[in-house]
Order: C-alpha cells, then sequence, then structure tokens
C-alpha cells in the first residue's frame, strides 16, 4: 500500500466529500499540516542509528522477527521495527534504555547457555529463537485489560521488547516516529491506510436498509 | 489565541473569570461573554488546535497529550477512608482548551425525567445519600435543546420509545450506521428491545467552519482535526471569542480562590506558564474544572473562615462522587465489520433505562451501546480474546484475523451517591508545583455492583442473539479508575446536603459559582457531558439574571 494513499493523500489530494466552505475555512491549516507530513516523511527514511550500535541492531531486529514474524505477510523486520525502538529510546522511551543495555547481553548469555556454540540472538535458527524467547516470556506477567495508558518502565526486557515491537509495527506510519515503514503492519491487520473513509464500512452494513422504526412502536413514533 | 482575544491585566476587575475551558467552562464562557460581560478564562492546559490533533497513539494516548499528567499531577488511592491511599493513576480527565469535550467518545444522551426525581420515586436507598435535583427534566429540556442546535449533535428524534419528551427535533440526522450498529440492531429486535440511532456530538453534516465527520477512526480518546467533534474547543470557546469580549488564558493553572473580608470572592490565583503566581481579579468566580479539581480547587483554599475548604460549610465538598458503573462485553464475528473507520458507537438501547427494584434486586438502571473504540496499538495490546498467544506467528494470526471483526457492547449505568466516595487531598503526595495532589477514594455501592453484573447477563444474551463466534467480558469489579467525575459539589435546596443553589451559586459564598460534573444529583445512566452542557446554558442564563439584578457587585 503506497504512501500516497495515507494521510498525506487525505490532506493533499483526498478531499472529495468535504464542503467546499469547510475546505476553505480550513485551507491554510490543511496545507500546513500537509507540509509537515511530508516533512516528516522524508525525516523518516532511515540513515543510521541513534542509540543502536549496527550490532545491537542487528540483533534487535532478530528478536522483533520473532514477535512478529515475516510470514505471507510482512513482519517486523519488514515494518522497520529496529528503527522505530531506536528512536524510541532516545525521545519518549529514554527510561528504557536500561532496559535494553542490560538485557541485550543477559540474552547473548541465556543464547549461549541453552545452545553452546550459537554465538548470537540472531545466529541461531528461527526454532532456537523461539525457545529462547519462550524461556523470558515465561518470567513475564500476563498482560490483560485495556493497557492502552500503562507505561512500560517497569517491564522486564522480553516485554518491553514485546510492546515496543508491536507499537513498531501498528503506530501511524505518517508519525515521526519511524515506525509501521509503508503501512506494513496496517497492511497485515486489515487497516486501509486512509483516514477518511465512506459507508458502508464492513460486510454487516452494506446491505442495511436504512433506519426502519422498532415495529411495536411504529404507532407511538409517528405521533 | 487565534482571533483577536482582548488581553486583560490581571489588576482589571473583569466580569467573571473562569476556572476550565471544558464542556461547561466553554458554554459559559460563551453565553456570558455574549451577554456583554468581560470574562478571563483560566484553563491549566494547553491551547492546542486542529493542526495538532495527530494520530500517533503513542504521542496522544502513552505520552498524555490531551490529557492530565500522571508524573506531573501523580494521584492516590484508597477503597475506604479506613485505608492509606497508595500513588496510582487515579483518573483521566482532558487538559486543554475544551477540556475532555475534546477527546471524548461524544455519546450524547439526555438525562430522563426519572434521574431528577429518582429519590421520591423509588425511597431512600440502604448506604446512599440519594436526593432529588432541585430542578426537574422540564426545567432542563430547553437547554437540551440549545445543545443539539448551538453545538451540535446528530441524531433521530423520536426514535426510541424511552425518549424524554423533546421540544424540537436534531439539527441534523444520525451518523451512518456501522456493522457493530446493524449487528447490534438486529439482535436487540430479535430478543424485543428498542436499539435505536446514537446522538452523538459529531456533526453529520458540515457547520460553518466545521467539517461532517470523515470516519478516520482516531476517535475516542483522540481531539478531531476536522473539527467534526462537538468539543467545546471547536464551538463554544470559538464562539466566545468572536465577541471580542472574552480572553482563553491557557497554561493558567489555578490553586487558589481569595476571599475579601466581607466573604466575597476577589478573583483567583493561578500559576502561569513559568510557574509564577498571578491573580486576576474579577467580579464573580465560576469554577469548571471538572469533577475532581473542583472540589480540590475548593479545598486547597480553606481560609480562616471556612478551614475545611472553601464553600464547604455542608462538609459536601468532594464527597458523593460517582463514576458510572457498567462494563465492556467484546465479541468478535464471521465477517470483517470495519469498525475501525468512523466514530465509535452508532447504536444504543434504553429498554432498561429504568429497572423495578422488587424485580432485579437493586436500585439502578443503564443503557446499553455497540461500539468499537479501539486504534491499532491498543487494540493489540488489550483486545485479543483471553488467552491468546502474545507474541509469534499465532499471535500475528489471531491479530490480523480479530482487528476487523471485533466489536464491544457496552453497558452504562448509574453509581449511586455514597458520601464517602470522594475526591480529597492527599496528606503526603504533592503535585509537580508543591500542591497536595489528589486523592480518589471508592467503593461502589453493592446495588451498583449487581447492576454491571446486570448488564454483562443481557450484553451477553444480546452478542448470543448476534450470533457471534466468540464473547468475552471481565469478571464485575470494584472501581479504582475514574473517568467520569460526577456529584462532588452537588446542587441542592439544602445548604446542609449540597454546595451549590440550584442557580450553580455556592450557598456560602454569594459571588463563587460552580457548573461542570461535580453539579449532578445523580449519574445517569452514563454519558453525562449532555447533562453538563445543558446546565452550563442554564447556569449562564441564572447568572446573567442575579447580574442584571444587581444581586451581583456591578
Amino acid at each position: 500500500m503506497n504512501k500516497d494513499l495515507s494521510r498525506r493523500g487525505f490532506l493533499s489530494e483526498g478531499l472529495a466529500g468535504i464542503s467546499a466552505a469547510w475546505i476553505s475555512a480550513h485551507w491554510p491549516v490543511m496545507l500546513r499540516a500537509a507540509s509537515h507530513a511530508r516533512q516528516a516523511a522524508t525525516a523518516a527514511a532511515p540513515v543510521k542509528f541513534e542509540f543502536f550500535s549496527p550490532e545491537q541492531a542487528r540483533e534487535i531486529d532478530a528478536i522483533a522477527a520473532r514477535i512478529i514474524p515475516t510470514t505471507d505477510t510482512p513482519g517486523a523486520h519488514e515494518a522497520g521495527v529496529v528503527f522505530f525502538i531506536d528512536r524510541a529510546l532516545v525521545t519518549f522511551a529514554k527510561e528504557d534504555q536500561k532496559t535494553y543495555a542490560q538485557g541485550l547481553p543477559d540474552l547473548q548469555a541465556r543464547v549461549r547457555e541453552m545452545f553452546p556454540g550459537v554465538e548470537h540472538f540472531s545466529a541461531a535458527t528461527p526454532e532456537q529463537q523461539d525457545r529462547i524467547l519462550q524461556s523470558l516470556d515465561e518470567q513475564s506477567p500476563g498482560a490483560s485489560g485495556r493497557p492502552s495508558r500503562r507505561r512500560v518502565t517497569t517491564l522486564s526486557f522480553f516485554e518491553t521488547a514485546r510492546v515496543h515491537t508491536i507499537m513498531g509495527f501498528l503506530i501511524d506510519p505518517d508519525s515521526d516516529k519511524r515506525g509501521n515503514r509503508d503501512g506494513a503492519g496496517w497492511k497485515v491487520i486489515g487497516r486501509e491506510p486512509e483516514h477518511m473513509f465512506q459507508p458502508p464500512f464492513g460486510y454487516y452494513d452494506k446491505d442495511y436498509p436504512g433506519w426502519q422504526p422498532n415495529p411495536s412502536d411504529a404507532e407511538k413514533t409517528k405521533s | 489565541m487565534t482571533l483577536d482575544q482582548p488581553k486583560y491585566k490581571t489588576t482589571d476587575e473583569v466580569d467573571f473569570v473562569i476556572i476550565g475551558s471544558g464542556a461547561a467552562g466553554g458554554i459559559l464562557a460563551k453565553e456570558l461573554s455574549g451577554s456583554g460581560f468581560r470574562v478571563v478564562v483560566l484553563e491549566q492546559g494547553p491551547y492546542l488546535t486542529e493542526k495538532d490533533f495527530v494520530h500517533d497513539e503513542i504521542k496522544v494516548l502513552n505520552q498524555d497529550l490531551l490529557t492530565n499528567h500522571p508524573e506531573l499531577q501523580p494521584t492516590t488511592f484508597r477503597k475506604t477512608p479506613q485505608d492509606k491511599a497508595k500513588p496510582q493513576r487515579a483518573l483521566v480527565y482532558g487538559r486543554l482548551v475544551g477540556g475532555t469535550s475534546t477527546h471524548f467518545t461524544a455519546n450524547f444522551w439526555r438525562f430522563h425525567e426519572i434521574d431528577f426525581i429518582e429519590r421520591s420515586k423509588v425511597g431512600p436507598v440502604s448506604g446512599s445519600t440519594l436526593a432529588d435535583w432541585p430542578i426537574t427534566y422540564a426545567d432542563l429540556e430547553p437547554y437540551y435543546t440549545r445543545v443539539e442546535w448551538e453545538i451540535g449533535v446528530s441524531g433521530q428524534a423520536y426514535a426510541s420509545p424511552f425518549d424524554p419528551p423533546r421540544s424540537k427535533p436534531y439539527p441534523m440526522p444520525p451518523l451512518p450506521v456501522k456493522s457493530s450498529g446493524v449487528i447490534f440492531e438486529r439482535a436487540a429486535r430479535k430478543l424485543g428491545w428498542h436499539p435505536f440511532p446514537a446522538p452523538m456530538a459529531i456533526l453529520s453534516e458540515p457547520r460553518p467552519g466545521r467539517s461532517a465527520c470523515v470516519n478516520c477512526g482516531f476517535c475516542l480518546g483522540f481531539g478531531c482535526e476536522v473539527g467534526a467533534k462537538s468539543s467545546s474547543l471547536a464551538t463554544a470557546i470559538r464562539m466566545a471569542e468572536r465577541t471580542g469580549r472574552c480572553e482563553i488564558r491557557p497554561n493558567s493553572y489555578v490553586h487558589r480562590i481569595e476571599l475579601d473580608a466581607a466573604g466575597r470572592a476577589t478573583g483567583a490565583v493561578y500559576f502561569d506558564a513559568e510557574r509564577i503566581v498571578q491573580r486576576q481579579k474579577a467580579k464573580a468566580v465560576i469554577v469548571s474544572a471538572n469533577g475532581a479539581e473542583t472540589p480540590r480547587l475548593l479545598l486547597l483554599s480553606a481560609n480562616k473562615q471556612f478551614p475545611d475548604g472553601l464553600a464547604n460549610s455542608s462538609g459536601y465538598v468532594g464527597k458523593n462522587l460517582m463514576l458510572n458503573s457498567g462494563g465492556v462485553t467484546t465479541a468478535v464475528f464471521e465477517e470483517p465489520l470495519n469498525d475501525y473507520k468512523g466514530f465509535a458507537v452508532s447504536r444504543i438501547l434504553h429498554d432498561f433505562y429504568e429497572l423495578d427494584p422488587d424485580k432485579v434486586g437493586f436500585h439502578g438502571g443503564g443503557g446499553l451501546d455497540a461500539r468499537f473504540d479501539m486504534t491499532p496499538i491498543s487494540f493489540a495490546l488489550g483486545s485479543l480474546p483471553p488467552g491468546s498467544p502474545r507474541w509469534g506467528k499465532s499471535f500475528k494470526e489471531v491479530l490480523s484475523h480479530n482487528f476487523t471483526r471485533t466489536c464491544e457492547i457496552f453497558g452504562h449505568g448509574t453509581s449511586l451517591p455514597v458520601e464517602d466516595n470522594s475526591f480529597s487531598l492527599d496528606p503526603e503526595l504533592k503535585d509537580a508545583w508543591g500542591l497536595p495532589a489528589l486523592r480518589l477514594t471508592y467503593k461502589d455501592h453493592p446495588d451498583d455492583l449487581k447492576l454491571a453484573a446486570w448488564l454483562y447477563a443481557r450484553s451477553a444474551e444480546l452478542v448470543a442473539a448476534a450470533g457471534a463466534k466468540r464473547m468475552w467480558a471481565p469478571p464485575v469489579q470494584e472501581q479504582q479508575f475514574a473517568v467520569h467525575l460526577l456529584g462532588t459539589c452537588r446542587m441542592g435546596n439544602d445548604p446542609k446536603t449540597s454546595v451549590i443553589n440550584s442557580d450553580h451559586q455556592t450557598h456560602d459564598v454569594k459571588n463563587l459559582f460552580l457548573c461542570d460534573g461535580s453539579s449532578l444529583v445523580t449519574s445517569g445512566r452514563g454519558q453525562p457531558t449532555m447533562t453538563i452542557e445543558a446546565l452550563a446554558f442554564r447556569a449562564a442564563d441564572r447568572i446573567t439574571a442575579l447580574a442584571k439584578r444587581g444581586d451581583l457587585p456591578a
């Protein structure tokens, strides 16, 4: 799904359906927003890592690729999740730097312990990688509820990486967070890339005949 | 900020200083400045506008772009006054110009007649301070209509046989139906219930300067980038600015209301953006800071005359808090609903608005709505079926299958007022400005928990009738997080059991008025904002009448 169908498409081209009066009232704001979005997109082209060394980045990419693997659809690797996490650790998730700095060497020690001869997580087979992560996940408390407002500061390394991977996979691709590259994550979950939709929206409303009064109250609603 | 506003000096004695720019404060500012008064609105949060309303879930939800900030404004919680409160995130509210109306769901139910006279109709309820309002539905009806027409509410009049009388239809048709709404409507009718199009404070047709809803899908928790959500920001605040008599002053954190020797309020003391203390003089003070911050401000303003908190001779400031009962049932269907498109709610029902306590065994009532209010990250982290894999190939499979096929049935209901349930000042914890933090004390009345269980049972029947492939709901739990902040400075005729009279004037200080969720005497059935806005229109009329009669200093 290419970028021109995304939010920028809405801002710069996809204006059908909005009243002319509204457009004229908001045009300057919209132009500013569109230009801001374009700058963000340019800035989002990753050139180098801001927190991870290339070696660390390779390991994080390998971990993220098991949390959301590449199948017949893109996974965390294709969505550039490692770039999201790298940016996160120097911006909104600075407090998690320590979790990664300590968690990665611990992880590598566990790799060598579980699979002697394998030096790095990224060098293990996918099956081995899953077993390593499972051994870490067993130490994590189960997640529940509606955690969108919960912070990740007290979580384990695995849980932190898991939450960050999911965030990096599904964040609005037009944000400045470097995640969900080319909208890959939204494609996987079936979220169309636009930010403006018209009914019918789904299977069950496509043949809706329009509102009919509740049958037993037909008399009452006429009055 | 965006229009030509007057810049009043803090030493100018303006007619009104209004603390808070949300659902009530915005309307009071519009009405009073429109009546010729000079008004300063002090808002603790920033002045954001449409261009700031991005769809970045981390920035908006996790980093609290629009809401109170747990690190700057920490809170504590305890179940009863006998417990020691522990630091815990206890509430969320909109902290920006426009307040909570900027990011809410926009369900806009009127209260019904019963909500105002419940105490006399059903009698006393053990363990509750349930009381009648000093006003009735008929008193408020014209103001509900004004909210619908002046602020912008879409809906289908006369569609529910349970609706209270109305003087006018809605100004615009309901929003389009979503797949969740169609599923809900069909299943509810199978059960003999009466679903109808949800009244929503979201435009289905454009208004001057505002777009109709474009169904972007980032609605609950987000600001509206096209001005379709009828927040105070998109409506009343801009109308107030257009009068040329109203100054909106953001980043102004009021922490004290001062009185003169005669016991009259002289203005508001606040920290500006640089945390420098300022004093805005005014002839009268209106507090619309929400059901948590309004009582907190009164408690922070204790003085010699009012050692237990300003205007608190009743002892009721901060008490009788009601959060609304209810619960969420989640369901997964065979085909894609794509309910991520659009606003949250398109169909509701009110068959259970008034339940007979003799039949159900508890006091209360409620409604159901069909919705999807999750955005992609919060869905992936919190809305998969219990026991789902949390990572790996099978996690990806269930996530990609369910995102488009999930919806929720929300039960919304009454909370009974209980005196101990309250917002108060924590004796130890301080906020980033060194002021006592908010402490939430809350234990649901047993009937509220029975009502929640009852609404879950109805939701389960509905989801079963709809033919869902899978459904689940959490167990009924006592609440310890506040979203609806109601009843903490309740209205009443008796100064011993209420904080304000029916003119929103505090019983104790004649030029101090309170209007927001704290004014509510009962909780309604879970959707308070419409009533808060109707009260604000009415309060403006009452306050204007008092001022013109000379009952406020001229």
